[in-house]
């Protein structure tokens, strides 16, 4: 692998870490298998091309982006609590309806983001060499939203979050409306979303209304990883090992795709089938070591 | 005070498993009343005292608690009011949580919750010193997770919990059913103990007839979703377990009475 596309990994490492997080908050902690976030990367990217070829300033359009994927996320958590459909399928069902909702915001599949300022012309601007601008602005961005996330979770609010994932039975006995927090849980997930889509959408110069297909999937993969290889023990350390994990799973695609069988290479498209063999791997893994210790 | 008038609950109701769970409950129950309640399984018990906390709503019939008409609210509404042990120790407290995190949450039941630190440098005093009550060296471990916890020790830190804001009513299901001999009667006086000192309005289920004899100043049997037995006082302290036992069987006679009567 070349440093150039190692670089490049590092930078969606990254960008996609902000998805990560998202992801694990509603998997992890809020025990919701969400897959409306293969709708809400688009539907960021989408919001933030045409806000910012519309002429609105390339930071207010990340704003815009987040609250319609909170948005999104809402509409599958009220769903599932208020109208008791599946989580899986509320969120698939909002999963659909954002794709032809993308569409509608763009009036078309993909919308081009040429010759248009964003949030990176603010670093290359100020001296910062182009091929690090991406590295500097998303990992600025992901680690804020580290912090706050930690922040967040440590608040009165954030503990009720916590406790909804763990027991939801106890905390509504203590005076919490599970539903609420479900909501205001899954609608911060896709917020977050929504935005590592814009950041992706202005860092590739286009956003397209199949950019999210596999989102949920790259997500597992990279809280997977993270977890295995940093731990979780405690609520920062989790949130830091979803982002690295993201960074080792754009590492290890970008190595697969470099590699070589004689005449066989991975093509890029291969990437979905690679990631879903290595998810399906980690999650029956310790089925199997139980199933070993237990003979 | 809590007032239940005319509550009727059934499950699965029109179809051929409905259960007719509670039939027609009144019961008054006065503040600092300790009212124990027995019956055989699936009399209605626990559908009773779910019914009180809101995790469903009767069919009919009315509930008030401190003269304020509760009868509609969610359960997480009534937590204003009421607090809760159940009979798993596992259900009182977050396992992945710290104890001090545990205490934390339940220290604003029924208060808002906002952005301000969930645990606060001014609580942790008040939390150890609680802890140091229950006598388990809990006060010196606040920074563990409570799921590595045995289940006694949960209990005990469940009903510190469920007490720390004093609850207009208390309800306790079972909440030693699941503990080992010495554990449970350990559990069992500290309820004792909690329950007197705040002079709480508490119902504790109770399939120990003795423990239902020696504890609390009410007694009420429950058969079929009805109150068969109600004693208080010293009609209550004169209660021996002949004398419920014989009550059990009566009630059980009638319906077998009742039974061979529809056959025959
Ligand atoms: N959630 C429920 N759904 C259906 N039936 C229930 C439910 N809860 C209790 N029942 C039924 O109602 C009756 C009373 O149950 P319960 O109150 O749990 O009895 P117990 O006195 O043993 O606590 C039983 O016949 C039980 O099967
Ligand atoms: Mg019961």
């Amino acid at each position: 692998m070349t440093l150039y596309a190692a670089l490049g990994a590092v930078e969606q490492g990254l960008v996609y870490g902000i998805m990560v997080i998202g992801v694990y908050l509603t998997f992890r902690i809020l025990d919701f298998p969400d897959l409306t976030v293969d709708g809400s990367l688009p539907l960021g990217a989408a919001i933030s091309a045409v806000a910012i070829t519309n002429g609105v300033n390339p930071y207010l359009s990340l704003v815009l982006a987040l609250a319609g994927g909170v948005m999104a996320g809402m509409v599958t958590a009220v769903l599932n609590t208020k109208f008791r459909i599946l989580h899986l399928l509320a969120s698939i069902l909002t999963m659909i309806a954002l794709y032809s909702i993308n569409i509608r915001i763009m009036s078309g599949p993909n919308v081009a983001l040429l010759g248009v300022e964003t949030v990176f012309d603010s670093v290359t601007g100020v001296g910062v060499p182009s091929q690090y601008a991406g590295i500097l602005v998303f990992g600025g961005f992901a680690l804020l939203v580290v912090g706050f996330i930690v922040w967040f979770l440590g608040t009165e609010l954030g503990q009720a979050v916590l406790a909804t994932g763990d027991n939801p039975k106890m905390i509504t006995s203590l005076g919490v409306n599970t539903h609420t927090i479900i909501i205001l849980g899954v609608g911060m997930s896709n917020g977050l979303v929504a935005l590592s889509g814009a950041l992706v959408a202005q860092n590739q110069g286009a956003a397209d209304v199949g950019m999210g297909i596999g989102t949920i999937v790259a997500g597992l993969a990279s809280v997977i990883i993270g977890e295995t290889v940093f731990g979780d023990k405690t609520i920062a350390r989790a949130f830091i090992a979803a982002l690295l994990g993201s960074v080792l799973y754009r590492l290890a695609i970008a190595l697969a795709l470099g590699m070589e069988f004689g005449s066989f290479k991975f093509n890029p498209s291969d990437l979905n089938l690679i990631t879903a063999v290595l998810v399906i791997c980690a999650l029956i893994t310790p089925n199997i070591k139980k199933r070993l210790i237990k003979r | 005070m809590i007032s239940l008038k005319n509550i009727k609950k059934y499950f699965h109701k029109g179809s051929v498993n409905e259960v007719f769970a509670l039939n027609d409950i009144n019961l008054e129950i006065g503040e600092g009343e300790f009212v124990t309640v027995i019956g055989s399984n699936g009399a209605g018990k626990s559908t009773l005292l779910n019914c009180i906390a809101g995790s469903f709503l009767p069919d009919s019939g009315s509930i008030t608690i401190n003269n304020c008409d509760v009868t509609a609210w969610p359960e997480y509404k009534r937590a204003k009011f009421i607090s809760r042990v159940f009979q798993d120790p596992l259900l009182g407290t977050c396992p992945s949580a710290t104890i001090q995190q545990n205490m934390a949450l339940a220290i604003r039941r029924g208060m808002s919750r906002g952005l301000a630190p969930g645990v606060k440098t001014k609580d942790k005093p008040f939390f150890r010193e609680q802890l140091k009550h229950l006598g388990l060296g809990l006060e010196d471990r606040v920074m563990d997770i409570v799921g590595l916890l045995s289940g006694g020790q949960r209990q005990a830190l469940t009903m510190l919990m469920a007490t720390m804001v004093r609850p207009e009513v208390l309800l306790l299901d079972e909440h030693i059913a699941a503990l080992d001999p010495k554990t449970a009667n350990q559990i069992l006086s500290l309820t004792r103990d909690i329950v007197a000192e705040q002079n709480l309005t508490t119902l504790m289920i109770t399939h120990n007839m003795k423990h239902a004899i020696a504890f609390g100043s009410r007694l009420i049997m429950l058969h079929q979703g009805r109150i068969i037995l109600d004693v208080r006082g010293e009609e209550k302290m004169q209660l021996t377990v002949k004398d419920l036992l014989a009550q059990f069987y009566r009630s059980q006679g009638e319906e077998l009475a009742n039974d061979s009567l529809l056959l025959g």
